[in-house]
């Protein structure tokens, strides 16, 4: 049974039906590309899988690490293991990045401001983030400025790498980390994620380009049309996507 | 962390502030206001023939004048169910030892002498009518600073007393100014000497204990030539089920050069009436701050204000009002440019939630010859729920040339894409609601001595316990 299963799932929003019935395994260990043109119900997936309160189960089941998740909050998915990096990062006035990190961190290690012995240090947290902060070419002072207030495109994809590294999730779905990011930033949140690879992970990324995918070696690849997965394969059907566009799913060239 | 004087309201209000001790009084005015007991309050104190008259002429505009037809409703306040004067001690302790018991236990629960060891130079403690604990550091006494409470000052320093009090707020000013004129008792009376800088904060903590009690402190500061000084006030009283009224005036003088920072962490139960004047006046370069958090009380009516007296002073007020179920939190600022380029910014900030009710108020003056003023006002107020309310009245009187003027004014709800992005996160919805709020008013918190900050945000914590379902 693969860590993150998903069965048939349907979803609608504001009463229109997006996702269609889709099914999909991710396991630890695992690189899953889901590719799909503009519109296709990539992004409801992704924020169906966290729980978003907008996006509404009409059927199907996601299960994760054998437990029933549709009916949990956000924030108990994102405890068991579960991980979203937003396509568009949301602006948080007043709270810095050191605090959301470390309320994040202390949050998932079931700390609620009694037992101090499960917050995370000072120390604990500085050896935790200072190798991503460097992979990530992050500069130290960008902990003490607020969530995504006045940060780049590409800080703020960055920043969302920087999460991740710190909860360090079993299963992370990347929704369109790549897009709007130039050429430098998506080498340094490939290399973050890479360094994150292995036995411990899983990964399931979205993505409308192919881009990504040379820096990012995926394991398997789907083709998601119109709120259901047409097709899933090697990291050969990123090649033939990549020669033939989503046309030979009846989608127009994106 | 430090335990700052504590200063939260919430679900535990009633356990951590809102007991009371049996009371104890040396004298109690008889209940109601008659021109016998504003006689007989002077008459403790044995202040001189001038103050008396003073009083008795307040107390006649105090009838004379109607109730303000604006702002909150205060149609239940009944003035003839109040004690207006209440001493609790024979004498003012300059040691903690020196208080009686019964007072400095209540205050060591507050954390006060905790606090006056950790950040403060000085600490005043104001138990019902009169101050019970008094303290100075002594190179600040050295220094000339005078910290007093009211009453000391009139009596210790007749003259730099007479010729300040009363200026900056006549008790022909409204109706509670003119109460609080009649049967002044209590608060602190500063001076800060020519070129002198008080860097660690002077503290005044009030605290009401008796039933239907009135609390009417007067706070007087005068910041000679380039001083600086801060002084903070916290304010808890017990919850009882009728109601209590706090009235207090404070007048400020910021002499040329100067700057004043006065710090406000109103908490009362939420059985009070909350009704204070704040004035100051600044001159040529001067520069006034009125940081002021009212996150307790039953109906606040406050408008700290500045009048920008010569060229180049400088107002500014920082607001945060907190408004929960059954409280009115009327608040604002006004800011009256008298002479030409002198700056003034309003920041308001308030959060309404469980059906409170938050309001702005606030008026911007700028007379004709006051050429090239600015002025700022920024005003946000945060609903948590569909049934609270939040209103902005800001007026603006411009009779100059070359004004700049701005005005922002914004009411937003927590917004459930941030709400969602921090739960993503493993942060459970309760905190991350007032992690939102808290990040909310963080223009406010990061101008408080760290300790009120820490405790503001634990305060913040509290409110909203009660607010998620």
């Amino acid at each position: 049974m693969a860590d993150l299963e998903i069965r048939d799932l349907r979803v609608s929003v504001e009463g229109r039906e997006i996702l269609k019935g889709v099914s999909l395994d991710v396991s630890k260990g695992e690189v899953h590309a889901v590719m799909g043109p503009n519109g296709s119900g990539k992004s409801t997936l992704s924020q169906t899988l966290l729980g978003h309160p907008g996006y509404k189960v009409e059927g199907g089941r996601v299960r994760f690490k054998g437990q029933d998740i549709l009916e949990l909050t956000p924030d108990a998915r994102s405890r068991l293991g579960l991980f979203l990096a937003l396509q568009y990062p949301i602006v948080v006035p007043g709270i810095t990045m050191n605090n959301f990190l470390r309320t994040a961190l202390n949050a998932h290690r079931g700390y609620d401001g009694k037992d101090k012995s499960k917050s995370v240090s000072p120390k604990e947290f500085r050896t935790l983030v200072e190798p991503y902060l460097e992979t990530l070419r992050i500069d130290r002072t960008f902990l003490s400025r607020y969530i995504n207030e006045g940060f780049s495109g590409g800080e703020k994809k960055r920043a969302e790498i920087l999460q991740m590294a710190v909860l360090q999730p079993e299963v992370a779905v990347l929704d369109e980390t790549d897009s709007g990011l130039d050429i430098d930033s998506i080498k340094y949140v490939s290399e973050a994620i890479n360094k994150m690879r292995g036995p411990e992970l899983g990964v399931l990324m979205i993505t409308h380009y192919t881009r990504i995918l040379q820096f990012i070696k995926p394991d398997y690849v789907h083709v998601m049309v119109a709120g259901q997965v047409v097709e899933s394969g090697g990291a050969e059907v990123a090649d033939r996507l990549e020669r033939e566009g989503y046309a030979q799913w009846g989608e127009e060239v994106a | 962390m430090a335990v700052a004087p504590k200063i939260s309201v919430g679900d535990d209000y009633r356990e951590k502030y809102g007991f009371y001790d049996p009371e104890k009084f040396i004298f109690k005015a008889k209940k109601g206001l008659t021109e016998d007991v504003v006689r007989e309050i002077s008459w403790m104190k044995s202040e001189p023939e001038w103050m008396t008259k003073f009083r008795l002429r307040s107390l006649e505009i105090f009838r004379k004048k109607s109730m303000p037809n604006w702002g909150a409703d205060l149609s239940h306040i009944d003035f003839e169910n109040i004690f207006y004067f209440l001493r609790a001690s024979e004498k003012q302790g300059k040691t903690w030892d020196e208080v009686p018991a019964d007072v400095k236990r209540t205050f060591d629960r507050l954390g006060i002498p905790e606090a006056e060891r950790k950040f403060l130079a000085g600490v005043s403690a104001q138990y019902e009518s009169e101050v019970v604990y008094h303290s100075l550091h002594k190179e600040l006494s050295d220094k000339g600073v005078i910290f007093l409470d009211t009453d000391s000052g009139l009596r210790e320093h007749p003259e730099l007393f007479k010729e300040y009090f009363g200026t900056v707020i006549p008790p022909a000013d409204n109706k509670f100014s003119a109460l609080n004129s009649a049967v002044w008792s209590g608060g602190s009376f500063i001076y800060v000497p020519k070129g002198v800088r008080v860097d660690i904060p002077l503290q005044a903590y009030f605290r009401i204990n008796a039933e239907n009690m009135g609390q009417f402190e007067r706070t007087l500061i005068i910041c000679d030539e380039g001083s600086f000084v801060h002084y903070i006030e916290g304010c808890t009283a017990p919850m009882y089920t009728t109601d209590s009224l706090h009235s207090a005036v404070v007048e400020i003088i910021v002499k040329k050069g100067a700057r004043c920072r006065y710090t406000t962490i109103q908490n009362w139960s939420t059985n009070v009436y909350n009704l204070v004047t704040k004035r100051a006046v600044a001159y040529a370069d001067a520069t006034m701050e009125w940081v002021d958090g009212n996150l307790g009380s039953q109906v606040t009516m406050k408008y700290p204000s500045v009048y920008m007296m010569e060229p180049g002073a400088k107002g500014d007020v920082l607001s945060v009002a907190f408004a929960g179920k059954g409280q009115h939190q009327d608040a604002g600022a006004k800011m009256v440019h008298v002479a030409p380029n002198t700056t003034s910014t309003i920041t308001s900030k308030s959060i309404s939630k469980a059906g409170g009710r938050t309001t702005y108020r606030g008026l911007v003056k700028v007379y004709p010859q006051a050429e090239n003023c600015k002025s700022f006002v920024k005003c946000d107020a945060l609903l948590l729920d569909g049934e609270s309310r939040s209103d902005t009245y800001p007026y603006n009187e411009v009779e100059a040339e070359n004004v700049t003027l701005g005005h922002e004014a914004t009411v937003s709800k927590v917004s459930d894409e941030q709400l969602f992005y921090l739960m993503s996160r493993g942060i459970p919805l309760a905190e991350a609601e007032t992690m939102i709020v808290n990040g909310f008013i963080e223009p406010f918190t990061k101008e408080l001595p760290l300790e009120y900050a820490v405790e503001l945000n634990r305060l913040i914590q509290l409110e909203m316990e009660g607010s998620v379902g």
